[in-house]
């Protein structure tokens, strides 16, 4: 009985979601007050709704319902109960109910803070979320409905969670990834919502402004803590694998950065117009790819669904008729957007445009590496596979250049900016920087490595420039702290996120240039070197979780003969699936990680494993979250939330000029 | 000209510029990283020239598994039910590795016929039948189709 609540709360949710995609939108055509003042409380029933829907689903999944076919599928009465409520997200139809209640989410948070925007505006981004939000929910109703019941005979147990996603990392990676993707639905909502007024000005890049960065910020983290995960659940030491299905989250993480950059543009001097537009429309389809790559099983991932071809079909739909009417509106508008092009050929404008296209590009060719393979398959019916070398072919120089360009931005003035000055305040940093890279990397390793030297000389250029920036800004203040006191939220938004980028940068180049790995058999007893490091089999022995058995191996760890601790890495096997787990123990620091994985037992119980050295891996991970730490930051400037008050005095000011031209 | 048409143009042919350049590097890394993808099949046909890399779908054939006790090393076969491919790994094999699985495999074939793996995938999802592993099925003649089903419970 209670699956059926859910069931009808969805189908509630569907009603009202068909009423929130067409009253708001109509009464906003036709200036009729009362019914886009419908937009908000119908989000709120959406929103509800699908609360209840989600919740239910949930409780199912708590109280073993296995009559429910999604959840004998992806639980068992063995599973801990925070993994049970969690698989939700386990699978194909739950996760597509939180792809869902997401949206929904993001929906009720733009109808409440919205209160500095105009009404037909609200009406009119709610109503654009209200068709996507009717498009999801018949496609779950339609294809993959959570609730769907077993019958007559449910099994007596469940088939359990996938043992490799019984972990932390499944609990947060999934929900936020989700939500950052989610979040460049409202940008692009807002996009069409402007494009459907006819009213593309400085006002609506200022309030999409907020949301972008901190949908920006969000699924930095998400792809951050997914990559974290792979690196220590899948134990094969790296941190990111150029997946088909990793790949689409990238795509839209570089276009919603290109789109964050640009819209600065877009609020700043009203120029960019048709471009910001086109990222948000860009950034938004990127989300929108991924949904269709995992859920088609159209290509080959780790990650891909079961795949039912029907879904496929569904999310094309989905897919072309978003795209497809979005570019129609935009190509109807496009009068609209003219520009004026008052910027000169070395000027800010030049360098964010630059910016753009490096990051457009970047995100381009990821696409063509990405979906390639089904093309090649679609003409000469040959399966083939795009390796990761060609991914880094592109990205590593085209991310280089990104940095170049990183540290003249900001320095750059609008309109118009001479080259001597840049010259002037950047010739000396850049010099600094090579100094720096030529020199720190060298005298530390004691060999001249070309990737350290480019990438510490770029990870300076980035600190250096900013701290000039900085200096400058602050130079001609009476104070420099109370100077540093009065830049703005979100220009310490930017410098945070440009110092992620080259943390990040350093983490990159040196997890990818030094690492060490050694796969060995080893007998208790025996010890070996990787690196500088010395790592020693102490035994094993056998242990019992909550739905496991299996082996815990001892290490213990030590550098130049000082003792660094013990490493336990665990080989589990899940009872119920009986498939077998790979638990690595990583010792992790800040300069370095130390890993070991277990492999198999063989004779005179020695087992097969391997032991990994990762320098400066963490900072990867920590450049991400500066970089989120920035976009939320200058999402909280506070010129955000004068908007309206400024906003209606240009609109009065306006009136005011027509009626004297009138008289 | 005008000045700001001027402008309009040198912007419009810097990106068209800097997009030629990006999508002819493209191409060419394209064309070098292609792995092509066969069938036991195929290989068994002498498709495939010894030492290109390449990738091969099939299922582990039950029983092929051996381990050696002093080294790394393990071999097992790679089969479409029709013809089968003798492969070996020196490394630590996927979790969800079992006979009767279906694997994607990449590596060469060295002059002996014997496929040395360099990477060895199976999938996290136990339902799930990759592309290549049912493409090969397929070829083979196999119904992939039972064998979904038969994996599934």
């Amino acid at each position: 009985m209670i699956p059926e609540l859910g069931q009808f709360s969805l189908i509630l949710a569907f009603c009202l979601s068909i009423l929130l995609g067409s009253i708001p939108l109509v009464g906003a055509a036709k200036g009729n007050q009362l019914w886009m003042s419908l937009a908000r409380p119908l989000t709120a029933g959406v929103f509800v709704f699908l609360a209840i829907s989600i919740l239910i689903l949930a409780y199912a999944f708590v109280a073993d319902d296995f009559s429910v076919q999604f959840v004998a599928q992806h639980s068992n009465t063995l599973l801990p109960t925070r993994y049970k409520m969690t698989a939700v997200w386990g699978g194909h139809e739950g996760s597509f109910l939180l792809w869902t209640f997401m949206l929904a989410g993001w929906m009720l948070a733009v109808s409440i803070y919205s209160k500095s925007m105009p009404i037909d505006f609200v009406a009119r981004v709610l109503g654009v979320l209200g068709i996507l939000c009717t498009a999801y929910i018949l496609f779950m109703l339609a294809t993959s409905n959570p609730f769907d019941r077993i019958v007559p005979l449910p099994p007596q147990d469940g088939a359990d969670l996938n043992s490799a996603l019984q972990d932390i990392g499944f609990i947060i990676h999934p929900p936020t990834l989700y939500m950052g993707y989610v979040g460049f639905s409202v940008v692009f909502a807002f996009a069409i919502a402007a494009l459907l007024s006819g009213r593309l000005d400085a006002a609506w890049a200022r309030w999409s402004r907020p949301w972008a960065n901190v949908s920006w910020a969000i699924l930095t983290i998400g792809i951050a803590l997914g990559s974290w995960w792979a690196y220590y659940e899948l134990g094969w030491g790296g941190w990111w694998a150029w997946d088909p299905v990793e790949n689409p989250p990238l795509i839209t993480w570089l276009f919603g950065t290109a789109l964050i950059h640009s819209l600065a543009v877009t609020e700043k001097r009203g120029v960019f117009k048709s471009w910001t537009v086109l990222l948000a429309i860009l950034a938004f389809s990127g989300s929108l790819l991924g949904t269709f790559i995992t859920r088609s099983g159209l290509l080959t991932s780790v990650h891909a669904f079961a795949s039912d071809p029907s879904r496929g079909v569904f999310i094309l739909g989905i897919l072309g008729l978003a795209i497809g009417g979005s570019l129609i509106l935009f190509a109807f508008r496009a009068p609209l957007m003219k520009s004026n092009f008052g910027f000169d050929l070395v000027s800010r404008e030049i360098f964010l445009l630059t910016n753009n296209v490096i990051l457009v590009v970047a995100a381009a060719s990821v696409f063509l590496g990405t979906l390639f393979p089904m093309f090649y398959q679609a003409i000469t019916d040959d399966l083939i596979s795009i390796g990761p070398p060609y991914f880094n072919a592109i990205f590593i120089p085209l991310m280089s250049l990104l940095v170049l360009v990183l540290g003249v931005g900001p320095m750059s003035r609008w309109k118009k900016t001479s080259v001597s000055y840049l010259i002037e305040q950047l010739g000396k940093v850049a010099l600094t920087s090579l100094a720096i890279g030529v020199v720190l990397p060298t005298i530390i390793l004691l060999q001249v490595s070309w990737v350290a030297i480019v990438a510490v000389t770029l990870a300076a250029w980035i600190v250096l420039s900013m701290l000039k920036d900085m200096a400058n800004k602050t130079a001609n203040k009476a104070a420099r702290l109370a100077g540093l006191r009065a830049l703005s939220l979100s220009y310490y938004g930017m410098q945070a996120a440009h110092f992620g980028m080259a943390l990040m940068l350093i983490g990159v180049a040196f997890t990818s240039e030094f690492s060490e790995e050694k796969s060995v058999l080893l007998a208790p007893g025996e010890s070996i070197d990787v690196g500088s490091y010395n790592f020693t089999f102490n035994d094993t022995q056998a242990i019992t979780g909550p739905n496991y058995v299996g082996t815990q191996a001892d290490f213990s760890v030590s550098k130049n003969g000082n003792e660094l601790g013990n490493l336990n890495p665990e080989r589990r096997i899940y009872l119920a699936t009986g498939t077998p787990s790979t638990e690595m123990a990583i010792d992790a620091g800040f300069l370095r990680d130390l890993f070991v994985t277990l492999g198999e037992e063989k004779e005179n119980s020695a087992w097969t494993m391997t032991i990994y050295v990762k320098p400066f891996i963490r900072w990867i991970w920590l450049g991400a979250i500066f970089m989120a730490f920035g976009g939320t930051v200058a999402a909280g400037d506070k010129r955000y939330r004068r908007v309206r008050e400024r906003y209606l005095k240009r609109e009065e000011q306006a009136l005011a000029t027509n009626l004297q031209v009138a008289s | 000209m005008k000045p700001h048409r001027r402008k309009r143009l040198a912007v419009v042919a810097f990106i068209a510029v800097s997009l030629s350049m990006a999508t002819g590097l493209t191409l060419f890394a394209l064309s070098q990283n292609i792995d092509l993808f066969y069938t036991p099949t195929q290989v068994a046909g002498g498709e495939v020239n010894i030492g290109q890399h390449i990738r091969i779908g099939g299922m582990v054939k039950e029983g092929s598994y051996e381990s050696a006790n002093d080294t790394m090393r393990v071999m097992f076969s790679a089969t479409d039910y029709v013809n089968e491919v003798p492969i070996q790994f020196d490394g630590i094999l996927p979790d969800l590795f079992r006979e009767g699985q279906g694997i994607v495999v990449e590596g060469a074939i060295d002059s002996n016929g014997l496929f040395v793996a360099s990477r060895v995938l199976a999938k996290h999802d136990e339902n799930y039948m990759s592309n290549e592993v049912k493409a090969a099925m397929e070829a083979a003649g196999v119904n992939t189709e039972n064998q979904s089903t038969l994996a599934e419970y």
